[in-house]
């Protein structure tokens, strides 16, 4: 068992409010990720549930025991690591062993931990080599398999591996969610990588200047952001942002008009409710909509916004056009084959079951 | 015209052979971009193409002109570095005119004028021109580090690694609007990265190089659809290509070298081309969006498995399945499928979006070898 509660969590530097009032369950095996650019408190935070630094007001709770004050060392629970720097006189067994031999463990035990932990990250036939001799990916799977043999109940990782290349991240995320489904414990992680939070989280935990934005799992944050901050930090390529403003005519109807191209479009009945039952009318909005919710055509089409090919960008599997609508640049996601000409007239229509609506003035979606 | 032709060029510092005899054309106006992990050896060769290092061996022609003895301020390529090498006390206006004001090329003021605004605007940063670069973000700055190169119209643009300091957002924007720089401004542009993302999307060719070797050069989807060894298959495409040990019998493909849990029937192609093998032991490579995935058993290559844990990315899932504990492979799924995990599912191999290597060398096997 390893919940963390965190309750009415503040801590200031000076004058500067890194976590601002934060509460934050974390159930006991749930992989959570705290995710933000630079500044936005998630490494303060884990920093307070490791007991590495004091919070100025609020609680932690660890499995229901007020460990606020506690130092890190009494919590015993928490193990901070990085995942490179491996000593590379040691073998895989030397590296993987030695936080057991420093906590002077019997040699049976350290011997029981070690395969265990080789057996769970299948490294048992490389016990003997040194790292020199290892493959990148082996390398990660030692340095996990050291901090693995102490069993820690909860895993704490602050960017473990943002300073790898594009392609190991990406193995690396399949690796450490993979570890987590297998070994199941609690981990608290932080990153600002939007990539990693998604593919490993079982919960999102999205902070801004040291402000719960919002808490969810990722299908939850893409589909139904709370905020424009969050729309913009989900999503690869990201959400599309359109200026519109919502109009009603003298029968009744609410329309959008898209600033950019001076253009309306129909929006389906239960929009238009909440349009009107939010008091949208005549204010300013902006349509949220990701690329892969908006279609393409090339031949004029009602509701569908006249544009113009800017660049294709193509990624094997899909390709991104970006499309020229007025002043704004908007990405659609489209199958390998479509590949037009720059330049072209084109015609986009969005999804609009799936559009976003957010109020441009609080930047809060009214949906 | 500016064309870039390497022969035969090869780079050692000590006993590391940097760059090993490589040969590279790159035509005129193309957007080429070498791509490979780390030390692969990508930096070096544009150096030597700046003239910032000696070859040890091999030719360097900048518009079919041989220019080894050529220093670098004679080649007339503009250099575009990872860290933005900007005089931060200097507006950015004085940052761009400054290339164009030294004594070696002594431009009139009212055409210093007049390029400058131009590229302002091409970049996007018209308003910022009065503002000292150290006051700028990280992608202002790296605008106008480009800007300053666009401003003495070289021939060929040399860039290395020019995004890999911006956040992910902000490398996203400028992907598409330095692909689309280069088409209107019709120059070379040779560009070094380790982000296959960067290669797939800007790149009209790439070559895929490590550990000094030119692996492949090709059109994007050239290199993405036919990888010539598995090397290039699983550093380009994310998420990663799944690469299974095989066998071939017959005209099956037995998957799992232990287990032996898969046995795939061949499309009428590969079985001429793995007829001519030398070797039945093979990689299968197949991509995890040439997984489908269903709940009901298919008649050809559909097998059963478990869903071992998912990847939520929004726009897909990226499901990783189990046949048996030595069988897991990725494949990718629409949310809307809502799998979950543990629950059995089938996934079905397209054999004809697959690519076989043999086991010993990782080569792609093809009719004609």
């Amino acid at each position: 068992m390893a919940e963390i509660v965190l309750e009415n969590i503040m801590k200031r530097f000076g004058s500067l409010v890194a976590v601002n009032d934060l509460n934050l369950d974390i159930k006991n095996k749930e992989f959570v990720v705290l995710l933000g650019p630079s500044g936005c408190g998630k490494t303060t935070t884990l920093r307070m549930i490791s007991g590495l630094e004091l919070p100025d007001e609020g609680k932690i709770l660890l499995d229901g025991e007020d460990v606020t004050f506690k130092r890190a060392s009494q919590r015993d629970i928490a193990f901070v690591f990085q995942l490179y720097a491996l000593y590379p006189l040691m073998t895989v067994y030397g590296n993987m062993s030695f936080p057991l031999r420093t906590q002077g463990y019997s040699k049976a035990k350290i011997n029981e931990e070690v395969n265990r932990a080789a057996e769970i990250l299948k490294i048992k036939h490389i016990l003997n080599k040194k790292p020199k001799e290892l493959a990148g990916g082996d390398m990660q799977r030692v340095a996990l398999g050291r901090a693995l043999v102490r069993r820690p109940k909860v895993f704490l990782l602050d960017e473990p591996i943002g300073t790898l290349d594009a392609k190991f991240r990406e193995e690396m995320r399949t690796e450490l969610k993979k570890l987590h489904v297998d070994v199941g414990a609690t981990t608290v992680y932080v990153t600002h990588d939007q990539i990693e939070a998604m593919s490993m989280g079982d919960k999102v935990v999205i902070m801004n200047k040291g402000l719960l934005q919002q808490v969810g799992t990722p299908q939850e944050i893409y589909n139904d952001p709370k905020n424009l901050f969050v729309a913009k930090f989900i999503g690869s390529p990201g959400m599309n942002f359109i200026n519109c403003t919502a109009v009603k005519n003298e029968s009744g109807k609410v329309y959008l008009k898209i600033a950019a191209v001076n253009d309306s479009i129909h929006i389906p009945e239960n929009l238009q409710i909440l349009i009107l039952d939010k008091n949208m009318v005549e204010k300013e909005l902006i349509l949220g909509v990701r690329p892969e919710d908006i279609s393409l055509e090339f031949k004029e089409k009602e509701d569908y916004i006249k544009s113009e090919v800017f660049i294709i960008e193509t990624l094997g599997s899909y390709n991104i056009i970006d499309i020229k609508m007025g002043i704004e640049t908007v990405k659609v996601r489209t199958l390998p084959v479509v590949v037009p000409d720059i330049g072209t007239k084109a015609f986009i229509g969005f999804d609009m079951q799936r559009i976003k609506l957010f109020d441009k003035e609080t930047e809060n979606s009214i949906m | 015209m500016a064309e870039v032709k390497l022969i035969s060029l090869k780079k050692t510092f000590g006993n590391i052979t940097a760059v090993n005899e490589i040969n590279l054309d790159i035509r005129d106006k193309e957007f080429f971009v070498l791509l490979g992990p780390t030390g692969a050896g990508k930096t070096t060769t544009l150096r030597l193409v700046a003239g910032l290092e000696k070859p040890d061996k091999g030719e360097i022609y900048l518009e079919n002109v041989l220019v080894n003895k050529f220093s670098p301020a004679i080649r007339d390529v503009a250099f575009v570095f990872q860290y933005y090498t900007l005089y931060p006390h200097y507006t950015v206006r004085q940052n761009l005119e400054f290339p164009l004001r030294s004594n070696l090329r002594k431009t009139p003021k009212d055409e210093i004028n007049r390029t400058v605004g131009e590229i302002s605007k091409i970049l996007h940063i018209e308003h910022l021109m009065d503002r000292q670069t150290i006051n700028l973000s990280g992608g202002e700055m790296q605008r106008v580090a480009i800007g300053r190169a666009i401003v003495r119209h070289p021939k060929v643009f040399l860039m290395d690694e020019p995004l890999s300091n911006l956040d992910a957002k902000l490398r996203e924007e400028m992907r598409a609007e330095l692909a689309r720089l280069h088409l209107d401004l019709g120059s070379t542009f040779f560009y070094v990265t380790h982000d296959q993302v960067e290669a797939m999307t800007m790149g009209d060719r790439i070559g895929v190089l490590n550990e000094g070797n030119m692996l492949q050069t090709g059109a994007p989807d050239e290199i993405y659809n036919k990888p010539r060894n598995v090397f290039v298959a699983k550093f380009v495409g994310s998420p990663v290509i799944n690469l299974l040990d095989s066998e071939i019998v017959g005209e099956k493909l037995i998957i799992g070298r232990r287990d032996r849990a898969m046995e795939c029937t061949l499309t009428d192609l590969q079985c001429k081309i793995v007829g001519n093998a030398k070797s039945k032991n093979v990689i299968l490579g197949i991509r995890p969006e040439d997984i489908l995935v269903t709940r009901e058993k298919k008649e050809i290559n559909s097998f059963e498995c478990s869903v071992y844990f998912k990847q939520s990315m929004g726009v897909e899932d990226i499901l990783n399945l189990k046949v048996t504990d030595e069988l897991i492979f990725r494949a990718i799924a629409p949310p809307k499928l809502m799998v979950e995990v543990g629950e059995t599912l089938y996934a079905n191999f397209q054999m004809s979006r697959s690519h076989i290597f043999d086991f010993e060398s990782g080569e792609r096997l093809e009719l004609n070898n």
